[in-house]
């Protein structure tokens, strides 16, 4: 039959039919029944080896694909990042977010993935042994065939979950720019890939304690925002704030960015990155993916919608950076929940939290006096937090606010408290450890000079005008 | 024999003060991104909420070198092209040039403005 034989080539030409079923149907010369293709659907490993096959390959290459994108997102926070910084230390930003991606990915391999999936069920810490077993087999486990089957290789899993590794870790830089030296920032990505991150994803994603109260954390709310924001918090803090960030007066002053479009264009990658992030967590090609990116897309439109109106009501001016942390607030709330939530709660979400991001960062340096130059913190910790509360508010059937009591938000919020305790814990040992050893923060007189020149020798941008024009008079030939 | 003319104009004057010198018949001008403070001083911007002062506002300074006896006459055309009557619009004067030389021809003096 026609329709069968399109069936057997694969997912997406069965969803494309399905589609086309009406007019299938009127022309009378097809029967299909439509309960048999929704089963097909649900029951996405069942048909003969050749569908089976069809849907495991689709399933995987997606998730790579997903994986690249939030790859990618570490050229938006690069960008961020950059721009938000003063030019005398762009070398030194970009350098930072090349490499706690780089060693970040190493460190995951090495000893994170065994941390992050231990084998356990309900456990708080475990260890499954270094590396990555597995990595070069190119099928799933195939021992598990049936409904239920899980049809990513480990290969493919390694790399979504190492990109999201890499997301957690260069969340920091952000935060502690402009004073950190570059080996205590290698000696934080080693930790956090290493240790820190893994242990709070083992706790959901690897089948602990908070999988097994029944945390909701689809995409990393709390196990990769709110980790990375209360690491950048407890560091922005641990470092102090920038020189000349603070008046005699303590009053907080302009370390103006010295390129917006810079910044704007960062955020603009990460807006692109996270339909990688988010979708990609459904860790399969289904039906569920389009529903999931058109939730992500409006709560992140409704938190740059939410900081526009809250930085204009409170800045008299529409703050652009601040409409750019909104944009990225938006999209970090709606991580938790965006698999099993509705269209209304996804731009409630993602509006309360743009409202939210421009006070909160601003409480943060005024009432706090925390330096975060680019807004990690209120980005990351605040949003992450209220993205995991409003799941408990918000999830289908089992949120407060969907009839299904206060359970959830109970376990949500001890699930927030934990990630909040265990990452302060373990980086503020961390940051105060490298503080006291003092290997931290660079020395005023480098921070002054840029730590283009005092930590890598060379600026991110030549600023002779002659630069390319007369080289042979501008490059000396010492040693 | 030559003076040399220099303008403190705003930036956005440039393409009039430009026009505006050569119908007047000026062979040659050279211009410079300054930035400073006169009585305009600066002004404040807001940056993530905190207010900023800019102590040196951009301007451009552009130079003309031109015969003596039409230095007045260059410096009002100058004048009359960048002046929109706002505090900020600049200054210009004129200092006498002790020598001159183009490179290319080896020409001194008149025959090189």
């Amino acid at each position: 039959m026609r329709f069968k034989m399109l069936l057997g080539g694969g997912l997406v030409a069965a969803v494309l039919l399905l589609g086309a079923l009406p007019a299938l149907a009127q022309e009378g010369d097809t029967t299909v029944d439509v309960t048999v293709v929704e089963a097909e659907l649900v029951e996405r490993f069942t048909g003969t080896a050749a569908d089976i096959a069809q849907t495991v390959i689709l399933d995987n290459i997606f998730i790579f694909i997903a994986g690249v994108l939030v790859f990618f997102m570490q050229a938006g926070f690069a960008l961020l990042a950059v721009g938000l910084t003063r030019a005398k230390n762009s070398a030194n930003m970009m350098m930072k977010s090349l490499m706690d991606a780089a060693l970040g990915v190493l460190v995951f391999g090495l000893v994170g993935w065994g941390l992050a999936y231990p084998g356990f069920v309900g456990g708080w810490f475990g260890f499954a042994g270094w590396g990555v077993p597995g990595l070069m087999d190119r099928l799933p486990d195939l021992s598990a065939l049936g409904p239920d089957f899980y049809p990513l290789s480990v290969s493919t899993d390694f790399f979504f979950q190492a990109a999201f590794a890499a997301t957690a870790a260069t969340i920091v830089a952000g935060a502690v720019a402009e004073r950190t030296k570059f080996v205590s920032y290698l000696i934080y990505t080693v930790l956090i890939t290493g240790l820190i991150y893994p242990v709070v994803v083992s706790w959901k994603w690897g089948g602990g304690w908070l999988d097994e109260r029944g945390f909701v954390d689809f995409a990393g709310s709390g196990l990769v925002h709110l980790t990375g924001g209360i690491a950048a918090l407890m560091g922005a803090i641990i470092l102090g704030p920038r020189i000349g960030k603070f008046g005699a007066d303590g009053k907080p002053r302009a370390i103006p960015a010295h390129s917006i479009p810079l910044a704007l264009t960062g955020v603009m990658i990460l807006f692109i990155g996270f339909f990688g992030f988010n979708p990609g967590s459904a860790l399969k090609a289904d039906m569920s993916v389009p529903v999931i990116a058109v939730l992500t897309l409006f709560a992140a439109c409704a938190g740059a919608t939410g900081a526009l109106i809250s930085s204009w009501v409170l800045l008299k001016k529409p703050d652009v950076s601040m409409a750019g942390n909104g944009l990225l607030a938006g999209l970090v709330s709606i991580c938790a929940v965006v698999d099993t939530v509705d269209v209304v709660p996804a731009l409630i979400i993602g509006f309360v939290a743009g409202i939210v991001v421009v006070p909160a960062a601003l409480l943060l340096e005024r009432a706090f006096k925390v330096d975060d130059p680019v807004g990690a913190v209120a980005v990351h910790a605040v949003s992450g937090f209220w993205g995991l509360i409003a799941a408990g508010l918000f999830t289908i059937d089992e949120g407060l606010f969907e009839g299904g009591g206060t359970e959830l938000l109970v376990t949500q919020v001890l699930g927030a408290l934990a990630i909040i305790a265990w990452v302060a814990v373990t980086t503020g040992i961390l940051f105060g450890g490298m503080k006291a050893i003092g290997i931290l923060r660079v020395s005023p007189a480098e921070e002054l000079e840029g730590l283009d020149l005092s930590e890598h020798g060379a600026p991110g941008y030549s600023d002779d005008v002659l630069a390319g024009m007369g080289e042979e008079l501008l490059v000396s030939t010492k040693g | 024999m030559a003076t040399i003319v220099t303008a403190i104009i705003r930036p956005h004057s440039l393409d009039t003060v430009k026009d505006a010198l050569k119908a007047a018949g000026v062979t040659g001008i050279t211009i410079t991104e300054a930035k400073g403070f006169g009585r305009q001083g600066g002004h404040t911007e807001t940056y993530r909420g905190s207010e900023y002062t800019v102590e040196f506002l951009p301007k451009i300074k552009l130079e003309a070198i031109v015969p003596d006896d039409d230095a007045a006459s260059v410096a009002q055309t100058i004048a009359d092209a960048a002046r929109t009557g706002n505090i900020g619009d600049g200054k210009i004067w004129t200092l006498p040039v002790g020598s001159l030389l183009r490179i290319r021809t080896g020409e001194l003096g008149d025959e090189a403005v």
